[in-house]
């Protein structure tokens, strides 16, 4: 069964047929999923004042129904750190194609990892797991298992990974916090099953690990066209 | 679903038996039928009177008492009616090896006789496929008894969508003397599907293993074979087809284009500790080894030789398909020093692999595998015997056989497959240890107890 907060955002994006950013993560939070710190608006001062009240870097991205891949956009901007950086940046980003509005959010710094879901047409929804970011696809260094997830399978994606030790802490980095980790997969990989009828895929890509949190830096949910 | 009158028939109607052409398919497979099979066989058609002296049945309301199954081999137009007759008769299976159904765009005719039959909860193999072989029951396969090498009587259930994959892979059984219990065709399954086939194996206490050859499943079925593959309690094995078809759907996002229909295919299987093999050749060594042990193992491997070059070809092939090679105790090598003969004590290189040198004799073997087995870290034995020296008696097959029945490990043997060495082979393979005819089967084997291992 869906939450009704969920139902709602759901609804609200079917013709648009993805959930945007603000809404995507909206649902993570309600499945007690881990976001930054953020503030969603396209006044300036709102943001600075989320900038001086963090008091830490910050990102900033485009909120737009046109940019599905905002990176490829250059609708992303991270590390700002001064107030005049963000005015200008913001100033920029409002006037690309489509854009409704600026999500700006604490910037996290761990190791890059996606947790993904797809709906398969044989399998149902499945989880993908691995090495995340800009170019998951080029090191395709994932694994995949069907929802819903034990713990013992989260432990098995981990020891499938090629860069398993990257996950484990390596050269003296501190490890992703595995207990953290496994329950954000597990509770992810319900959160799909609930979705089943209404979902396509969902990305979460980057999820920032790092040795207390699994933070959702970036979500995007394809809806199941009827 | 009772499925024993389709596998099991004591009764046989045969629908559509040509009067003119003996080679039609209704012939072949109603004559061998007639001569060979304890099943009692009907001849039908339209035409009635005589058939080879035997009496031809105008249609399935002259045969007098009940029919346990029908094969209906009638062109794919008259199968609706053939089928209605079927079940007003009171016949409570079918075979329906006509082609012309959805394989040939004909979704609805096919749609059509499926509903007729769920309706009446009439279970039918088919349409456009070969059937059922039955060891000792029944066979279907339109295909003469001389052209074909049917496998034994023996533990493994295999069902094909394909019908010539799964005649060539009778013939590959045969000759690693893997035997079936039941082997089933179910070309279109329009009705009976793999899943419902995993129902029948559950259940059925001659199959200890269940193979598949699969091209695909329909929306969701991946789900529910996976589920009632779990349950089923026996190991399950699959050759998938169709690895290379892309995705329809264009992609939008990383995770779709990162999960391939494939790569979800293969990872579940994984998951869910159905044993996937590569291609047609580890599907067989997989249900040779199955066939003889169906408890899994997490993949460490004891290796037995005769030979160093054997031993060090067995390591890599271990290695590349992701089974350990651990470092023995020390203590049971200590053991295996003192228990080996002293002509050979300090030539055996002590270690695992363990090479016993072409100098070893039955009792070095035995004692060696005997001591092996015990080691704690090691889950299942190679014995990659080559008979070539004096040493080696006939009866080592049956020695080690006896070793792993006591020790209750695992042991596959490496035995190359020539008439000459039929008599050690045999005494593995009657004693249920398999013999792979090369180093790299005997690999294969054992990767197959770590693929199913249990969750």
């Amino acid at each position: 069964m869906l939450k009704k907060k969920i139902r709602t955002i759901i609804d609200a994006h079917k013709d648009m047929g993805w959930v945007m950013e603000p809404g995507a993560k909206a649902i993570m939070k309600s499945q007690g999923l881990d976001i930054p710190d953020f503030v969603l608006t396209n006044s300036f001062e709102k943001a600075e004042k989320f900038l001086k009240k963090i008091n830490r870097p910050v990102v900033a991205k485009a909120v737009s129904r046109k940019i599905l891949h905002k990176t490829e956009h250059q609708a992303v901007v991270t590390e700002i750190r001064s107030g005049g950086h963000l005015k200008k940046e913001m100033e920029r980003l409002l006037k690309l194609d489509g854009c409704e509005s600026i999500l700006i959010e604490e910037m996290a710094e761990g190791l890059e990892v996606i947790i993904g879901a797809k709906n398969d047409f044989q399998f149902g929804p499945v989880v993908v797991f691995g090495i995340g970011g800009t170019s998951v696809e080029i090191y395709n260094d994932t694994a995949i298992r069907m929802a819903p997830l034990k713990p013992e399978d989260v432990f098995s994606m981990i020891a499938s990974l090629k860069a398993k030790a990257l996950l484990y802490g390596y050269r003296g980095k501190d490890g992703v916090n595995m207990e953290v980790l496994t329950s954000t997969l597990v509770k992810f990989s319900h959160l799909i099953m609930a979705l089943e009828n209404h979902m396509e895929s969902l990305d979460l890509n980057p999820v920032i690990c790092t040795k207390d949190r699994c933070i959702i830096a970036d979500a995007r949910l394809i809806l199941k066209t009827a | 679903m009772e499925l024993k009158y389709l596998f099991k028939p004591s009764t046989m109607a045969v629908i559509g038996v040509s009067t003119s052409q003996d080679n039609h398919p209704a012939n072949v497979i109603y004559t061998k039928n007639h001569l060979r099979y304890p099943v009692k066989t009907f001849p039908v058609n339209p035409k009635g009177g005589m058939l080879h002296r035997e009496k031809l049945y105008r249609s399935v309301f002259e045969i007098e008492g009940p029919v346990d199954m029908a094969v209906i081999a009638v062109r794919a137009g008259f199968v609706p009616k053939v089928m209605e007759d079927c079940i007003k008769k009171g016949i409570r299976s079918a075979v329906i090896v006509s082609g012309g159904f959805a394989e040939a765009g004909n979704m609805k005719l096919q749609q059509q006789v499926a509903d007729l039959a769920r309706e009446a909860s009439f279970p039918f193999v088919g349409p456009n496929c070969l059937g059922i072989y039955s060891p000792d029951y029944v066979d279907t396969f339109f295909l003469p008894g001389e052209r074909i090498i049917r496998p034994e009587k023996g533990n493994v259930g295999f069902v094909s969508q394909s019908g010539g994959v799964l005649v060539d892979q009778m013939v590959k059984f045969a000759g690693q003397g893997i035997g079936v219990s039941l082997a089933v065709s179910i070309g279109n399954k329009a009705f009976i599907r793999e899943t419902d086939m995993l129902d029948w194996f559950a259940r059925d206490i001659e199959t200890k293993v269940i193979a598949f050859y699969v091209e695909g499943f329909e929306k969701g079925e991946g789900r529910r074979f996976i589920q009632k593959a779990e349950q089923c309690g026996k190991p399950v094995v699959i050759l998938k087809a169709g690895k290379s078809k892309k995705g329809s759907e264009a992609v939008s996002s990383h995770t779709a284009s990162l999960a391939g229909d494939y790569r979800v295919f293969s990872e579940v299987m994984k998951q869910h500790c159905v044993a996937e093999a590569d291609n047609e050749y580890e599907l067989t060594s997989f249900c040779e080894a199955l066939s003889c042990f169906q408890k899994g193992i997490q993949g460490n491997i004891g290796i037995l030789s005769l030979s160093g070059g054997h031993g060090v070809i067995a390591v890599d092939a271990c290695d590349l398909h992701g089974l350990s090679v651990p470092k023995p105790d020390p203590k049971t090598m200590e053991t295996i020093r003192e228990k080996v003969s002293p002509e050979i004590k300090d030539i055996v290189s002590y270690g695992n692999p363990l090479d016993l040198t072409g100098s070893s004799v039955d009792n070095d073997i035995v004692a060696a595998a005997t001591y092996l087995a015990r080691d704690k870290g090691i889950e299942c034995l190679l014995a990659l015997l080559i008979p070539y020296s004096p040493g080696v008696s006939a009866d080592i097959g049956a020695k080690l056989s006896q070793v792993a029945r006591n020790e209750g490990k695992p042991m596959i043997a490496y035995v190359p497959n020539e008439e000459k060495y039929r008599i050690i082979i045999e005494g593995f393979e009657l004693n249920d240890i398999p013999v792979a005819s090369s180093v790299e089967g005997a690999v294969l084997m054992a990767k197959a107890l770590k693929r199913c291992k249990p969750c």
